[in-house]
């Protein structure tokens, strides 16, 4: 049987340090390998949701053979519940661009993009301005790596990685079909490390902290620590970083408000995870934790018992009704179908049994849907029709 | 020059004529004109040489590309779930109370369109709005008048 | 050599070339995986999802036409995930399509009723959505109607006409519940760059797109006793409307053709292909001519190289993307156009009937000649040149309601007057047709010898390569011809306007020193046309040139100038090539548009 750690604190990502101009100016002196193997012993994987191995991922583009290639920045959050990468952006952006540059430097690329969603427009002024300060510092130093920042305007699925190369390339961002993966053709169909903020700033941590301080933390197959975005029903919502692998049970005691009765993990595309199954629920990827595993972006949403499970269910399949691209079957339509599903069944013009029709339709979404946009709308739906079916109905 | 053309002339010049320049382009029409209208479509693509359609359908896609005649300030109230929770509604009945518009709507003097928008980001602070690059969460509708009547006194 | 994979598909094991998708793989054996965004014209979307397979050990279904094998994926085409995914699709598409079929253009042959009714999709139990959706038809162009309650959102039509055609009419449109297929700004199509090619309706697997089809007004036409009502059928018609009849593709049933078509009741069943060669002795004296001027008399208003104007579609192209070359364009009506001229005049007063009294039809294989016949400027009989224009498909369409058996008729010539034609007017439907054509004219104009190549098959322009290029040495001229002496004669030939672009931008740019040019709106020529049976797609293609070929060498006429119902015309009523009749009634003029 596997086991939980309880809830820690940790103070990493947001740490005020100043020198990172000593910190890029190090690691570049180490082999591109070297690099690789750091990041691959960290056991560190990306921090967007999707927890792809970070360090596999930068040796796949080092290893594709070309002589243009790229490094993304993925600051496009748009997943509701989530909010940490404006912070980071806000207050140290400079270990986003040094992770970029490093990355640069180990992949053979020269050119850096952050996609910063339309909605952190706010950011752009001041985020160039450290650019500029970087760019400065990396012409000192003789490293040629450029960053640019792509806006976005206003498009969740552009989060999804080709869908936001799709829109960097000034087109509509829809998924492109994979393979092949960003690591062989990705921006501009040239190889591309594709990052999302936070995930960069742990490399940051790792490249000055080494491997082993960040393997240290967290628990098998959920190593080092994750910034959670807390929201909801909660007497202190915010930003914090804590090590991966606690229960949901801890995560409860220490942000409910003492009448949780669900926290929804992971955002709309996430879980939710009612009451009685908090004991059993473990925050990480994959693996052998407690009964189950959820893995997150960071968006940890919590509700009390005054909050009507059938409204939430509605307000996410309104988000996804419209956010969905528009271009495969199953998630164009099947957000459409579930939307209007739910509701026939609540006002009695389909009957409760019609919920099972749907449930099998969110399977065939999961199975077939193109990205991970349609594939993941099955999550929250089924976590919350089974654990809250009497809410959907009456 | 007509000056929506030589806007779009002046930010092709400035952002290029690919086609990955096409979204700078359209950002700095709507920053500075609100929405894409027809004719400005017509003219990036000239501009640009990108066929006229997937202009029109590539602003369609992004829903910070307004193509419907927009005011001076635009207002996106977050309906996602914690602002949802959080008092949205209220929110915007406050606002439509005060401006005498619907969600969706531009006032007669084209000052102010309110719309509705998903997640913006600041869930820890619900509600949040933007009106236009601006941010203010933990909105309250008495807070809300307050900033809408600022907006007001300023000059057109 | 090339690498080889390894795989299994439903437990067989396969060995195949590297780079082939599941979809491909499976093709080769003999198993056919539903598709509906897929199609072999075009790049692969991957976004309707039926033709989901299950790959042993991966969590998810993978779209077949978009994944690549590699060496040992156990593939399930059919598995009990695979069916019961696909059906769920299937109904999904179903709830947002109206499936109206007994009411639909379509019906009987839509690849989604097809499907649906493979899968037996019995019951339909998700919510209906396009009831929800206020979608309104466009009916305002003469040529296509776009009815977007019957839209599968496939985006094979988007795709057609940027990547076959280059013209981007269509786009895909906003995003999740709102996206659509969508012109610039919603517009009608009559209203935007659309050229009417029609390939987006050939390539539509519903009745989203249709043609706009005039078969009861035919049949009022033909009905009314005070009416005579003449036919004329393209060349390109006779090798594809077998394929409507239930027979394979690449059949020729001009006989047949010709028998229903007065079964049916027309007046007179009269070719195109008449026309077609009197376009090449009119264009080719005009290519003549203008080689003269520009090159002896070095008049600089003289536009070389000059080039083909017969295919409608690429006339409306070049209007709205190239209007700066309208004066490159051969002045020569269309054959369908200078037939409906010549109809309500000189076959009318041959035959003593009032022009008013005609009704003029043809049987295209395209959808651009209803928009053509539509032209204000087609009226240079003092009437409507061409009343009415049928595809080939409307045309397939009579012939099943009047209750013929087409396999059983008897094979029947066509009419006299306008009826007779050579291999060179057949040969019209095919890309390069025309330069074919024009070239065995024009060589024996200039040097009184047959052009030099075996059988008179000139091999360089023929073919499915989307652009192509020629040369002939002009020697020994007639005196009359004396300053071509040795010049090459340079020839181009592209088809699929993708390609006429290529060439447009050539010539723009200067790059280019070809003398003529043949251009074909649509992928193949006519005989691919918008107007063509459905399918179409490159092997089909390929099967009607063959047959267009095979007709042309069973002629015992082949040269256009030889056509001795031209000759007729000629000494009867138009006197000479370019004169003032021909002036009048053969040729036109072209309409500067707006680009976007």
């Amino acid at each position: 049987m596997a086991y939980s750690y309880q809830l820690k604190r940790v103070d990493f990502i947001f740490r005020n340090e100043n020198d990172w101009e000593k910190v890029l100016s190090n690691t570049i002196k180490k082999k591109p390998d070297e690099i690789i193997n750091e990041l691959i012993s960290s056991e560190l994987k990306g921090r967007g949701g999707a927890g792809f191995p970070t360090g596999l991922k930068w040796k796949l583009t080092a290893e594709s053979k070309s002589k243009e290639k790229y490094v993304i920045c993925n600051a496009d959050e748009g997943e509701p519940g989530t909010f940490k990468d404006r912070e980071i952006l806000t207050k140290v952006p400079y270990k986003v661009l040094t992770a970029m540059a490093v990355c640069g430097y180990v992949t053979g690329a020269k050119e850096g993009f952050i996609y910063l969603r339309g909605e952190y427009k706010f950011l752009e002024e001041e985020l160039n301005k450290t650019i500029d300060e970087f760019q400065y510092y990396c012409q000192e130093i003789n490293l040629d790596f450029k960053i640019k920042i792509f806006m976005g305007s206003g498009a969740y699925i552009c989060g999804e990685e080709t869908a936001l190369m799709e829109s960097m390339e000034g087109r509509r961002g829809e998924p492109r079909n994979k393979p092949p993966f960003p690591t062989q053709a990705g921006y501009r169909k040239k190889p591309t490390v594709i990052n999302n903020v936070e995930t960069l700033v742990h490399t940051w941590t790792i490249f000055k902290y080494g491997a082993k301080k960040f393997y240290d933390l967290g628990v098998q197959y959920s190593r080092g620590t994750k910034l959670f975005s807390v929201s909801g029903d909660t007497p202190k919502p915010g930003i914090y970083e804590l090590e991966l692998g606690m229960s949901l049970q801890d995560f409860v005691y220490e942000f409910g408000d003492g009448d949780t009765k669900a926290v929804q993990v992971g955002g709309a595309s996430g879980f939710l995870v009612p009451r009685k199954k908090f004991k059993d629920t473990a925050i990480g990827y994959e693996g052998k934790l407690v009964g189950i595993s959820l893995p997150t972006g960071g968006s940890m949403m919590l509700f009390n018992s005054s909050r009507s499970m059938f409204n939430v269910l509605d307000n996410y399949l309104e988000f996804f009704r419209e956010e969905s691209c528009g271009q495969c079957t199953p998630c164009r339509v099947g957000c459409q179908q579930l939307l209007l599903g739910i509701k026939a069944v609540k006002r009695g013009e389909k009957p409760a049994s019609y919920l099972d029709k749907l449930l099998k339709l969110t399977e065939t979404m999961q199975l077939t849907a193109k990205c991970g946009l349609g594939q993941s709308v099955a999550n929250s739906f089924s976590s919350i029709v089974e654990n809250f079916r009497e809410e959907m109905i009456y | 020059m007509n000056p929506i053309k030589s806007l779009i002339k002046d930010l092709a010049d400035l952002h290029g004529r690919h086609r990955e320049n096409l979204l700078p382009v359209m950002q700095g029409v709507v920053q500075k004109e609100k929405f894409l209208s027809e004719y400005s479509m017509i003219e990036i693509a000239r501009e640009m040489d990108i066929p006229a359609a997937e202009v029109f359908g590539t602003a369609t896609f992004y829903s910070f590309l307004e193509t419907k005649p927009a005011g001076k300030y635009i207002i996106r109230i977050c309906k996602t779930i914690t602002c949802a929770m959080k008092g949205k509604n209220q929110l915007l009945f406050a606002i439509q109370d005060m401006l005498k518009i619907k969600t969706g709507e531009t006032t007669p003097d084209k000052r102010f369109t309110l719309l509705e928008t998903n997640c913006l980001g600041w869930c820890h602070k619900a509600p949040a709005m933007l009106i236009n690059d601006d941010v203010y969460t933990e909105v309250t509708p008495e807070k809300v008048r307050e900033i809408l009547t600022n907006y007001m006194k300023e000059n057109i | 050599m090339d690498k080889k994979v390894n795989i299994t598909i439903n437990g067989f094991p396969v060995e195949l070339k590297k780079g082939k998708t599941i979809l491909e793989a499976a093709e080769e054996q003999g198993i056919k995986i539903p598709t509906l965004c897929y199609h072999k014209d075009l790049c692969v979307a991957g976004n309707c999802r039926v033709c989901v397979v299950e790959v042993v050990g991966q969590k998810r279904l993978s779209a077949a036409c978009a994944t690549p094998c590699e060496d040992g994926m156990e593939i399930l085409t059919n598995s009990l995930k695979v069916r019961n995914s696909r059906k769920h699709i299937i109904e999904l598409i179903l709830a947002e399509h109206n499936a109206d079929c007994t009411k639909c253009y379509r019906n009987g042959n839509c690849e989604l009723q097809e499907l649906s009714s493979e899968y037996k999709i019995m019951t339909q139990d998700f919510i209906e959505l396009a009831p929800l959706k206020n979608y309104t038809i466009d009916m305002y162009s003469p040529s296509i109607m776009k009815d977007d309650s019957k839209c599968i959102k496939c985006q094979r039509c988007v795709r057609t006409c940027a990547e076959l055609q280059g013209v981007n009419a269509l786009t895909v449109a906003y995003k999740g519940d709102h996206m659509r297929i969508s012109t610039f700004f919603e517009k009608a199509m009559n209203d935007v760059v659309c050229t009417n090619c029609g390939q987006c309706v050939n390539h539509c697997p519903t009745g989203a797109l249709v043609e706009r089809n005039y078969i009861e007004e035919v049949w009022g036409a033909i009905s009314d006793p005070t009416k005579h009502v003449v036919v004329q059928t393209a060349p390109a018609v006779r090798v594809g409307l077998g394929e409507e009849m239930g027979m394979k593709p690449g059949e020729r049933v001009t006989g047949k053709m010709v028998a229903a078509l007065r079964r049916l009741g027309f007046d007179s069943v009269l070719d195109t292909d008449f026309t077609a060669d009197l376009t090449i002795v009119e264009e080719g004296t005009e290519l003549l001519t203008r080689l003269k001027k520009a090159l002896v008399e070095k008049d600089k208003s003289i536009r070389i190289p000059m080039i083909t104007s017969c295919s409608p579609g690429w006339i409306k192209y070049i209007e709205h993307l190239y209007p700066d070359n309208l004066d490159n364009l051969s002045t020569c009506k269309s054959p369908q156009q200078m037939f409906g001229a010549l109809a309500k005049t000189y076959y009318a007063k041959a035959r003593n009937i009032e022009p008013e009294d005609i009704v003029s039809v043809s049987i295209m294989p395209c959808t651009a000649k209803k928009y053509e016949a539509h032209r204000p400027e087609m009226h240079d009989s003092g009437y409507r040149d061409v009343d009415y224009v049928l595809t080939t498909r409307e045309l397939a369409i009579m012939v099943k309601q009047a209750g013929l058996d087409f396999d059983k008729l008897a094979p029947a010539k066509f009419d006299r007057l306008m009826g007779d034609s050579t291999g060179a007017g057949v040969i019209f439907g095919a890309t390069g047709g025309v330069m074919e054509a024009a070239l065995r004219t024009a060589y024996e104009l200039v040097t009184g010898r047959d052009v030099p190549f075996e059988n008179l098959n000139i091999a360089p322009v023929r073919g499915m390569e989307g652009v192509r290029k020629a040369s002939i040495k002009i020697e020994n001229p007639l005196e009359e011809w004396a300053f071509l002496d040795g010049v090459e004669l340079k020839c181009a030939v592209a088809h699929g306007l993708v390609n006429a672009k290529k060439i447009m931008d050539a010539i723009k740019a200067g790059e280019a020193d070809f003398h003529f040019v043949e251009i074909m709106a649509c992928p193949g020529g006519c005989l691919g046309g918008g107007g063509q049976p459905i399918p179409t797609n490159p092997e089909i293609r390929q099967k009607r040139a063959e047959a267009i070929y095979a007709e042309d060498a069973d002629l015992p006429i082949r040269k256009s100038h030889e056509n001795p119902e031209v000759q007729k015309l000629y000494k009867d009523f138009l006197k000479e090539p370019l004169g003032e009749i021909s002036h009048h009634l053969l040729h036109t003029k072209y309409t500067k548009r707006e680009r976007f």
